[in-house]
């Protein structure tokens, strides 16, 4: 019973402790940035990891939701007689809502876990330490080139996961089933409004690739130095991300969409 | 500085990103339409908006002419205080007319602006004079009610 207690406050404590930590392994990362600036090289060979990498699968899945939404929405809004607002529910969920979110979950386990295991077992195999001893600042050569890199890919996965889910949506509601195709767009063009959706949309994706790529690498450069360490941060990655997106995409939208 | 292909792919991916956005800010979004244009604000007051709401658009004849600027309420006059902007290329006459309709049977609700006949054209931070709130279901089928109810009585007589 005392065991259960103990390591139910453990637990919370740990948490706390990490939360803090990983916020100074933020700060730390974003006030080592200037070499980002000086090398761009860095930042670009990031970019391409993270988002050229995650290109396929995010264009892929936003094209399936997109048509899936197309699907899902004909058929309950033919129940109301306006088929013709299919644009407007696929524009507006996109861009407010899955394409953020979706796209930050798929790159949360397709580039942050690639991110973890990577600097997990830089540290691993000791790379980390041999830099220090090199008078090379481990944070400023390897960890802050990841994280803009995936701060500048995770606004543009999202906003082409919602373009390609608004194409899907247009593929199955007009060309597929036949909504009239002048409705569809000019309703969705009346209704999505570019500073409150388009643009908020935008924030929130920047604001998860923020939590997604400083969760990941603060997991990758705190993992154990062995195989069964590695593992688990990659795993730690994938679930704290996911469950941290969720929560900050309430609070967001909370903070965003409160009526008008 | 040398030239890699990696540079090629990531290129091709912002790219592809900034048209995604592009598309989404002009096709999807229509930015630009409206916003750009240069605006002036008209005051009207009304005794009931009903469901108006800001940004809501403002019409005459059909075509959308300006937006809701804001809403507010007259502590004065206890009305609701209601600002229009509308678009610089249309002028109206100082005697125009605003009510507050609803496009179809549940659409979102909307100014309609009637043009008068008055030869002065309004200036910004004028006020409209003549309004009509919107319509309450609830009033309009207490007056059905009450005007059938009247009816069966002085019908009743005759009978």
């Amino acid at each position: 019973m005392l065991d259960a207690i103990r390591s139910v406050g453990r637990r919370v404590i740990d948490g706390v402790w990490r939360l803090g930590t990983s916020f100074r392994f933020f700060i730390l990362t974003v006030l080592h940035s200037w070499i980002c600036v000086r090398r761009p090289q860095l930042v670009l060979k990031e970019i391409f990891s993270s988002g050229v990498l995650s290109f396929i699968i995010i264009v892929v899945s936003g094209l399936f939701v997109g048509m899936v939404l197309g699907l899902q929405g004909y058929e309950t809004l033919q129940t109301y007689g306006s088929e013709e607002a299919l644009g407007v529910l696929v524009a507006l969920s996109l861009v407010r809502e899955l394409g953020p979110v979706v796209a930050a979950l798929l790159f949360a386990s397709r580039a942050g876990s690639a991110i973890t295991a990577e600097i997990g077992l830089m540290g691993a195999t000791e790379q980390i330490a041999a830099m220090e001893m090199m008078a090379v600042d481990p944070i400023a050569r390897v960890v802050a080139p990841r994280f803009w890199g995936g701060v500048i890919s995770m606004p543009l996965l999202a906003a082409l996961f919602s373009a390609m889910g608004i194409f899907g949506g247009y593929l199955v509601g007009v060309v597929l089933i036949g909504v009239d195709e002048g409705s569809f767009w000019s309703q969705m063009q009346a209704a999505v409004d570019f500073r409150g959706d388009i643009v908020n949309g935008v924030i929130k994706s920047l604001v998860f690739g923020v939590a997604v790529t400083v969760i990941a690498l603060f997991e990758g450069y705190n993992a154990p130095p062995t195989a069964e360490g590695v593992s688990r941060a990659t795993t730690r990655t994938v679930v704290t991300s996911s469950l941290t997106i969720l929560a900050l995409d309430f609070v967001l939208t909370a903070f965003m969409f409160r009526g008008v | 500085m040398e030239r890699t292909t990696l540079d090629l792919w990531v290129g091709l991916f912002v790219l592809a990103g900034l048209g995604a956005l592009v598309f989404l800010a002009l096709k999807v979004g229509n930015v630009g339409s409206f916003d750009t244009g240069k605006t002036y604000a008209v005051t009207a007051h009304f005794d009931n908006i009903g469901g108006l709401k800001v940004r809501a658009p403002v019409k005459s004849a059909g075509v959308v002419v300006g937006r809701v600027g804001e809403i507010d309420f007259d502590t004065k006059r206890y009305e609701a205080k209601v600002v229009l902007d509308i678009n610089s290329a249309y002028k109206f006459p100082t005697d125009t007319s605003a009510s507050i309709m609803t496009s179809g049977l549940l659409g979102e609700q909307y100014v309609g602006l009637e043009a008068g006949a008055d030869e002065k054209m309004l200036a910004p931070g004028d006020t409209l004079k003549i309004t009509q709130g919107a319509v309450v279901l609830e009033n309009l089928i207490g007056q059905f009610l009450y005007g059938k109810a009247g009816d069966s009585k002085s019908s009743a007589p005759t009978r």
